[in-house]
């Protein structure tokens, strides 16, 4: 055992495995999801100075932080959504380590979503995928590429006087990954798994209320995805150690293989 | 007729910026209810409340019959000019950097003889009309003006100095998103402003302001007043060149204590009504205060969009109220610590507005017309407290007459 983790080590050296950031810089200008006024609202990242090598601190500068569990590139536990309020070990506090690591399967919807904004991932689509590349196997992880995390400013959100306009999976789609091929969990480059216009279907954000019913996890504003092969990666996703946290930023990393494998 | 001022010329950067210099600003205590009327723009005088001598300057005692209940009260302010010279050179810094300067003595209607400031329009003999201002050491001084309008009158250098006329000077309105902005930014060009800056949170929603701000002739810049690196970068692209701001920066939402689910809503109210407050005063206040003597478009004044309720609480909107006296608290601060600059904190307080969030409440409303109006005018008048509206107006009396009956009424309306 020891032998293959040297192995990896020396492969990430090499760079025969390369190690992929899939993550959005924390800014306070990136988007939050935006619900209706009335409602509680996802607190922007903002970083306040503590000192700056000045008279508040001479020698060292430093930042306090502000920011939601759903701020950012972000992981969802079960907790995040009222069908997951009564999973065992649904805060991010309580979840095994093992599912931080984990294999992962990426469906690429990239040329949809370039000609439909509310483009919808199908359970047509994803049979078409395990087509050529294989059944997904069970616990992993499924990201949708749709090379949203490419658009800045206003395109992001993409707010109409409906809401906004972004791609996602219906809940046919969801439950194909849930139930049939038990998926650790879901991942999108959108501000959250669910589209844009996921309050339309049945049921209201289906990704959010299959995935986190079923005790399975939830990655948003993911940045890059078009790094990632098909199959063969390895995604690392550890979130924050928040007691009874719904969620938590994290820095998302993938292990691909390098050029020359 | 005054001489019409003419846009500046673009400043010579070989130049040195002119350093603000002070009126003499010490009064005895007595005095101070002149600076408190001129403040609103009230001309009031004291008035013995036993033989009813109207008396100037102020005293400690009626000098007809030496009584001490003298209140101050709102008087005529119409007279006759009696004498008149002007001052050619001064051992004070700041009148000497301003030479000429005309002053005279007038004959009131109500009684006393004045001594005051006297607007190059007045002719020897003229009936004028005296003002109550504020000076650059935001002491109230009394200016005799003619009694009708002349052309350009706003633009004589003795009443120039003490308003904070918007005309030929560059405005930042820091949120460009407020519903009542594309009116403010329409007002202050109509009324001579050069440029006019509109602060844009959260570029990456839409923005339904921005064609009026647009078709205001407004400059639209991303500045986030919860974001102190936005409000720094934003200062330091036109802190230098920002001669009023006006913050229109605001988080407002319903709820008293109690109807309020945690604290999660206040915080946001806080780091926008107070906290943006102060992140705008740290950034862009030391540029503004370095540059209250910078000439015609010298920085002249803040402006601070309130809450009436801000005075006394109301709980239909009680925590959206409660961030309001924050700010306004922090406001009187910031106050007291740019006089010495000369740069004026005007507070506009309001009623409720004409705007989705208040959409429950009954009229009287204020109009982002009237809004604009009021700032307007209390920056033409050199006003540092403007009451907008029915509803503030009525408040402010009533608050006038008894702060805790005022109280104990608002809470028993339940709302406003």
């Amino acid at each position: 055992m020891t032998g293959t983790l040297t192995a990896f080590a020396a492969e990430i050296a090499t760079g025969a495995i390369r190690v992929v950031d899939l993550t959005h810089t924390l800014d306070p200008d990136f988007p939050v999801i935006i619900l209706p006024p009335e409602f509680g609202q996802c607190a922007r990242f903002r970083m306040e100075e503590i000192s700056a090598y000045d008279h508040r601190g001479p020698g060292w500068k430093w930042h306090n932080l502000s920011l939601s569990e759903h701020t950012g590139t972000h992981f969802d536990a079960p907790s995040h959504w009222i069908s997951g309020r009564e999973v065992p070990n649904g805060d991010v506090d309580e979840i095994a380590v093992e599912n931080f690591v984990g294999p992962v399967a990426v469906i690429d919807c990239s040329e949809g979503a370039a000609q439909d904004d509310d483009f919808e991932l199908t359970p047509e689509i994803i049979l078409a995928w395990e087509a050529r590349h294989g059944r997904i196997p069970p616990d992993s992880w499924v990201l949708m590429r749709t090379d949203w995390s490419k658009r800045t400013g206003a395109a992001y959100l993409n707010m109409r006087s409906d809401g906004p306009h972004s791609p996602g999976p219906t809940p046919e789609a969801i439950r194909l990954l849930v139930e049939e091929r038990d998926i650790r969990g879901f991942g999108t480059e959108t501000v959250g798994t669910d589209a844009g216009q996921g309050a339309h279907y049945t049921p209201p954000y289906p990704a959010h209320y299959i995935l986190h019913g079923a005790g399975k996890y939830g990655l948003q504003c993911l940045h890059g995805l078009d790094k990632l092969p098909p199959t063969g990666a390895v995604l690392m996703a550890a979130p924050l150690k928040i007691k009874g946290g719904t969620g938590s930023p994290l820095r998302v990393l993938a292990l691909v293989p390098g050029e020359s494998t | 007729m005054t001489t019409p001022l003419t846009p500046p010329p673009r400043k010579d950067p070989l130049k040195r910026t002119v350093s603000p210099t002070q009126p003499p600003g010490i009064r005895s205590r007595a005095a101070h209810g002149l600076t408190a009327a001129a403040a609103e723009g009230r001309f009031a005088l004291q008035t013995c409340a036993e033989c009813g001598t109207v008396q100037y300057p102020p005293r400690d005692a009626c000098c007809n019959c030496l009584s001490v209940d003298l209140p101050w009260r709102d008087v005529s302010p119409a007279g006759t000019l009696l004498a008149e010279t002007t001052v050619q050179t001064s051992v004070r810094l700041y009148f000497r950097e301003r030479t000429p300067w005309r002053v005279g003595s007038v004959q009131l209607d109500a009684g006393p003889v004045v001594i005051c400031h006297v607007h190059g329009d007045v002719v020897p003999n003229a009936r004028v009309h005296l003002r109550n201002l504020l000076d650059r050491s935001g002491q109230g001084v009394i200016l005799a003006l003619p009694e009708e309008r002349t052309d350009h009158m706003a633009d004589d250098p003795e009443l120039r100095a003490m308003s904070s006329d918007p005309h030929l000077r560059r405005v930042l309105i820091t949120d460009g998103r407020h519903p009542f902005a594309p009116d403010l930014a329409a007002a202050l060009k109509a009324a001579g402003a050069t440029m006019v800056f509109a602060g844009e949170p959260e570029t990456w929603l839409p923005n339904p302001n921005r064609a009026a701000l647009e078709a205001a002739g407004a400059e639209i810049l991303p500045l986030d007043v919860t974001d102190t690196k936005s409000v720094e970068r934003m200062a330091g692209e036109i802190g230098g060149k920002a001669d009023i701001l006006i913050n229109t920066a605001r988080f407002l939402r319903p709820g008293g204590v109690l109807a309020r689910g945690g604290t999660d809503v206040a915080r946001d109210e806080m780091n926008v009504n107070y906290l943006g407050l102060m992140r705008l005063a740290q950034a862009f206040g030391p540029a503004m205060c370095g540059r209250t003597a910078d000439g015609v478009n010298s920085a002249v004044a803040w402006v601070n969009i309130l809450s009436v309720y801000a005075r006394t609480n109301t709980p239909a909107y009680g925590c959206f109220n409660a961030s309001q006296a924050a700010a306004l608290s922090l406001a009187q601060s910031m106050r007291a610590e740019f006089r010495a600059s000369g740069l004026r904190v005007m507070n506009v307080y309001t009623g409720p507005t004409e705007e989705d969030w208040y959409q429950p409440l009954p009229p009287p409303k204020v109009t982002g017309t009237a809004l604009a109006r009021s700032v307007i005018s209390g920056l033409q008048q050199g006003l540092e407290d403007v009451w907008c509206g029915d509803v503030a107006k009525d408040f402010n009396e009533r608050f006038r007459k008894d702060p805790k009956v005022l109280e104990i009424e608002l809470g028993q309306e339940g709302g406003e």
